[in-house]
């Protein structure tokens, strides 16, 4: 145990000596975990957010009974099962808006709501029946209480004008949700004696058949490991680790260049430990556990740094789960002990795996090998073709799973062989460059200028590959998002075709506004929508109620369309789908599709596929009468308006005025685009800080590397000083060295990076979100990165310069003395 | 044609001043072979540093070629190895990335003063003609001190200063080196000051200096 003390001590003192190589091996490892566990510390957050939502009182995690066709039931087939010993609960579900801002009711009996109900927040018995005897009580979760700018004990009214129980705080209860007893449900929602779904709990003993009792009115559903919006986030998450991973991997290109470098420095050290009769093996362990000692040390401080990214990035990627999907993230950050532990155990794997070719050296090493390096040239070439072979394998599984894959998963597999074989060639696209380079050089300086970059490739080259990555993505996503940014845009403007929007909080209310509307002058044409929901082969479907009107007809883009595709919905029979639902279901124009209704089924043909971004749900557009005739109990509470647009502002003041409607009710044209554009901004703030995280990761590579670098140049510097070129001299030409290799690799980064976006965009977001963007290209956009990524080179490069400017002759000499 | 006089340098170690050199005055006249000997830390290499340039005195003057040395900037330190120093070290101190014919070429075309017939002349006399595509790494060490010592002939310098260029050679190559040398420098009528431990190798020189306690003995 002394000798392995001792042993360490020898190792660990050349960090004392190195401590900027020390730095530099612990800011990768502390980048890579950092950035890798904020990642999934905010995955985390979101799984237990959709956890929560899913247990809430018997989600998807809990089996149930419900109408075959999703509307609301008798609650006399509650009583019914009851009676013939069946466990059930029974929920009526709906929603309703107060002060302005809607949320999802849920009505529950919390006397025969099952224990073994999904790990539902628990009723006490002392609250039991405060819960349930008058005036009874709303629970709800301490983040929408601040959302709906109420107090806990409040009584607020709904838009209806009934009043809620007062607000009690749950603190497990998912966002966005009240819960309130079934009775109390039955009446706000207007919707005496009906239920939504009954929970079924563990049965005592063996019931009757569900047939038996209830025929077919009701059908069992049974509880699911995956809740859809788990299935629909699924991308995103994916994304989001994407990002962590590759940020983990740039992290680790810096740990491995400090740890090869060191191996190197300390090859005299390792063979005199030997030759003193250290074993090989206990040189090795002490090796291994300087390096695990080193990697918990970084590992912690990097799960600290990770909680504080995590916590910075949460509320956009709250912000982006809401506008994407509709989740509901809660926005403070909360944190299990297997993410502590998971983000020590990847910064010591991570570590372990950067140092693996050290290790394996130093471990095959024999006591007496010379500590001459092999001919760079050799090595470098033998190396080059490697990895260039390999790049060609890498490339061959990117096309194959092109060709063949069909998951998400393919799509992201694609976009990693891609970004993996451009990596594995770029030292060799780079030695073609800088070899044609020596080869039309003509003065003894640009001579040595590119055969001195040719030499340090090999000590740069992971370096350069973390910048090529970084700025592909950068490309790839900064393309992907403009080209959705200026494809929303456009799409918006076609698409709000109303210039004022109103949305009122029943239909009655619906009914006088339009009675009133009819009356004035100033208003060109009223259009009525209206919207319900079902489901279409397992799949949430929307239904759209659009009115017949020109203004449609010249506004709203169709990506594909039948003859004649508006008239043939005005009769009731046709529908136009989204292209994401045509996607899911497989449906084209032409093809015809089976919707339920409460009436029974309602046959469609499929007239026009149209684009709807953002919106996570399947839509069919169908007329405004028809949805009405189909789905009675259609809510008409949705009016546009086409107004003169100088009339508009004196329109909104008085209906507000009349109406007592506010900002949320009324809006024109231009502020709903506004509302909607900044939602899109903030769905994609999260990608954009972490583009700059990985480009800011992949300018430390650099820095390191050149750091790093620096020292085991001075032997191939000073002989070109002592010739009598000055040091600002040789730093300026090592500057331009860094900044031309940077240059080459960020041309490359280029094109590797469009077709980043274009897999992006032609196979991840097919994948993910069921609809395909138009490809662009940004020609100006693809300067500004280049241009960035040169100055996180620059600033990368300007360090060590600095220091090889200002160097005291006397380490310059050093190189030269062999005594003084 | 050099000239030094109370020439002195101090380091610190330890804090601890080290006299190093304390008052060297030193002629060589052009043409001159001086061999400079002495014990270990005695000075010798700092005494050849502070001629070339690499490492500025704390007193006394260095005078070259009408040139003086210690009132020169770091440019023209620069400017003064350049053009009339050549350089050999016993570490050789070759580019590795160039081959043998730019290392051969470099210092000349950096200081303008390419020669070609002067250039193929050193090949042939120090017999590099077959080496001229390999790289450093691929030579032995006769054979790079070679082309370090074509390197800093190339030019043609008014002063050769050699820091222990056999220092790293067995005793038969030591010795073609060192007559190669004494050989190309007769030929350019070039001062020649050489550091070596070898007592029989500086015997080989027209004279013989020897460096003790900080001044020549």
């Amino acid at each position: 145990m002394r000798r392995a003390l001792w042993v360490l001590a020898v190792l660990l003192s050349h960090w004392r000596r190195h401590k900027m190589q020390f730095a530099t091996l612990l800011i990768g490892l502390i980048a890579a975990t950092a950035l890798w566990s904020g990642v999934q510390a905010i995955n985390q957050q979101a799984r237990n957010a959709y956890d929560r939502a899913a247990a809430t009182f018997g989600g998807v995690r809990t089996a149930m009974l419900v109408a075959p066709d999703a509307a609301s039931f008798s609650q006399d087939l509650f009583v019914r099962l009851r009676r013939a010993g069946w466990p059930v609960s029974p929920v009526l579900e709906g929603r309703i808006q107060v002060n302005g801002r809607p949320v999802r009711l849920l009505g529950i009996d919390p006397v025969t709501l099952p224990a073994d109900v999904g790990n539902a927040p628990r009723l006490g018995a002392a609250d039991l029946s405060s819960f349930v005897a008058l005036p009874g009580q709303t629970l709800v979760a301490k983040e929408t209480l601040t959302d709906l700018q109420e107090q806990e004990g409040t009584a607020p009214p709904i838009s209806s004008g009934a009043k809620l129980p007062p607000l009690r705080v749950l603190p497990q209860l998912v966002p966005d949700v009240l819960v309130v007893d079934i009775g109390v449900a039955q009446r706000l929602l207007n919707k005496p004696d009906q239920l939504s779904r009954l929970l079924i709990g563990k049965p005592k003993g063996k019931p009757a058949s569900l047939q038996s009792v209830v025929g077919d009115a009701l059908q069992r559903v049974e509880p699911n490991a995956e809740t859809e919006l788990e299935r629909l986030t699924d991308s995103f998450h994916l994304n989001l680790t994407a990002f962590g991973l590759l940020s983990f991997f740039v992290g680790l290109f810096i740990v491995n260049s400090a740890v090869g470098l060191a191996f190197e420095q300390r090859l005299p050290m390792l063979r005199t430990l030997r030759a003193c009769g250290a074993s090989a093996r206990l040189v090795n362990s002490v090796l291994v556990v300087e390096l695990v000692a080193l990697a918990l040390v970084a590992g912690l401080i990097g799960l600290v740094c990770g909680y504080f990214i995590a916590a910075a990035l949460l509320p956009d990627v709250a912000a982006s789960l809401r506008g994407l999907y509709g989740a509901q993230i809660p926005g403070q950050l909360t944190l299990r002990p297997e993410w502590w532990l998971a983000g020590i155990g990847i910064s010591v794997a991570g570590a372990l795996v950067a140092a693996a070719t050290s290790l394996i050296k130093a471990i095959r090493m024999p006591v007496l090998a010379t500590a001459q390096p092999y001919a760079w040239q050799q090595r470098q070439r033998r190396w080059l073709i490697l990895q260039s072979l390999a790049a060609c394998a890498v490339f061959a599984v990117a096309l194959g799973l092109l060709q063949y894959g069909v998951s998400l998963i393919a799509g992201f597999g694609v976009l990693a062989a891609l970004m993996l074989g451009a990596a594995l060639i770029l030292p060799a696209f780079l030695e073609i460059i800088l070899l044609a380079g020596q080869r039309s050089a003509r003065g003894p300086l640009a001579l040595w200028f590119w055969a001195d970059s040719r030499q340090q490739l090999s000590g740069l080259s992971l370096a350069l590959m973390a910048l090529l990555l970084a700025l592909a993505v950068n490309v790839g996503v900064s393309t992907m998002v403009e080209t959705f940014s200026r494809t929303f845009v456009g799409w918006l403007d076609g698409r709000l075709a109303a210039d004022v929007y109103i949305s009122t909080s029943d239909n009655a209310q619906g009914v006088a506004i339009r009675n009133w509307l009819k009356e004035r002058d100033d208003v060109q044409a009223i259009l009525s929508g209206g919207r319900a929901e079902t489901q279409v082969r397992g799949q949430p479907v929307e239904l759209l109620g659009l009115p017949d009107h020109a203004l449609y007809r010249e506004r709203w883009p169709l990506l594909e369309a039948a003859p004649r595709a508006w008239t043939q919905l005005v009769p009731g029979n046709a529908a136009f789908i989204s292209e994401q639902l045509s996607r899911r279901l497989n449906i084209r124009v032409g093809d015809v599709i089976d919707v339920p209704t409460p009436g029974g089924s309602w046959e469609l043909d499929i007239a026009g596929i149209y684009a709807d971004y953002g919106n996570p749900k399947g839509q069919l557009t169908v007329n405004v009468a028809a949805l009405i005739r189909h789905f009675p109990q259609t809510p008409q509470t949705r009016i546009g308006l086409i107004v003169a647009r100088a009339n508009i502002p004196g329109l909104i003041a008085a209906m507000q005025s009349q109406f007592g409607l506010d900002d949320r009710s009324v809006a024109d044209q231009a502020t709903v685009k506004a509302e909607s554009i900044r939602i899109f901004n903030r769905t994609f703030a999260v990608t954009s800080a972490l583009n700059a995280f990985t480009l800011g990761v992949a300018g430390i590579a650099l820095l390191t590397s050149l750091l790093t670098l620096a020292n085991s140049r001075l032997p191939q510097l000073a002989p070109l000083w002592a010739i009598g070129i000055t040091r600002p001299r040789l730093a300026a030409i090592e500057l331009t060295k860094t900044l031309s290799v940077a240059l080459f690799t960020s041309l490359l980064a280029v094109p590797l990076g469009l077709l980043v976006a274009w897999c992006l965009i032609a196979i991840v977001n097919v994948k993910a979100f069921g609809w395909r963007l138009p490809f662009h290209v940004f020609p100006l956009q693809l300067v500004e990165l280049v241009a960035v990524a040169l100055v996180a080179s620059l600033l990368a490069a300007l360090l060590p310069m600095i220091r090889l400017a200002r160097m005291q002759p006397a380490n310059l000499v050093k190189v030269f003395a062999n005594e003084r | 044609m050099l000239s030094i006089r109370n020439l002195s340098k101090t380091f610190s170690a330890a804090g601890e001043p080290v006299h190093v050199l304390r008052g060297v005055d030193l002629d060589l006249k052009a043409g001159e072979r001086v061999a400079l000997t002495g014990e270990s830390g005695s000075g010798k290499s700092t005494l050849l540093h502070l001629i070339a340039g690499l490492d500025a005195a704390d007193g006394g003057t260095i005078r070259l070629a009408g040139i003086e040395v210690t009132e020169l900037s770091d440019a023209g330190r620069a400017g003064l190895r350049r053009d009339r120093i050549g350089l050999v070290f016993q570490q050789f101190n070759l580019i590795p990335s160039l081959s043998v014919a730019d290392n051969l070429a470099f210092q000349a075309r950096i200081a303008g003063r390419h020669d070609a017939a002067w250039s193929g002349e050193l090949v042939e006399r120090l017999g590099l003609g077959s080496l001229l595509k390999r790289y450093p790494e691929q030579l032995s060490g006769g054979q790079q001190q070679r082309v370090a010592i074509g390197r800093a002939l190339a030019i043609k310098p008014s002063l050769l200063l050699a820091d222990e260029p056999t220092g790293n050679l067995d005793e038969d190559t030591a010795e073609d080196v060192l007559a190669l040398t004494r050989d190309l420098v007769a030929r350019t009528g070039c001062g020649f000051l050489m550091v070596t431990h070898s007592l029989h190798l500086a015997g080989t020189l027209d004279r013989h200096l020897t460096l003790h306690a900080g001044r020549i003995a």
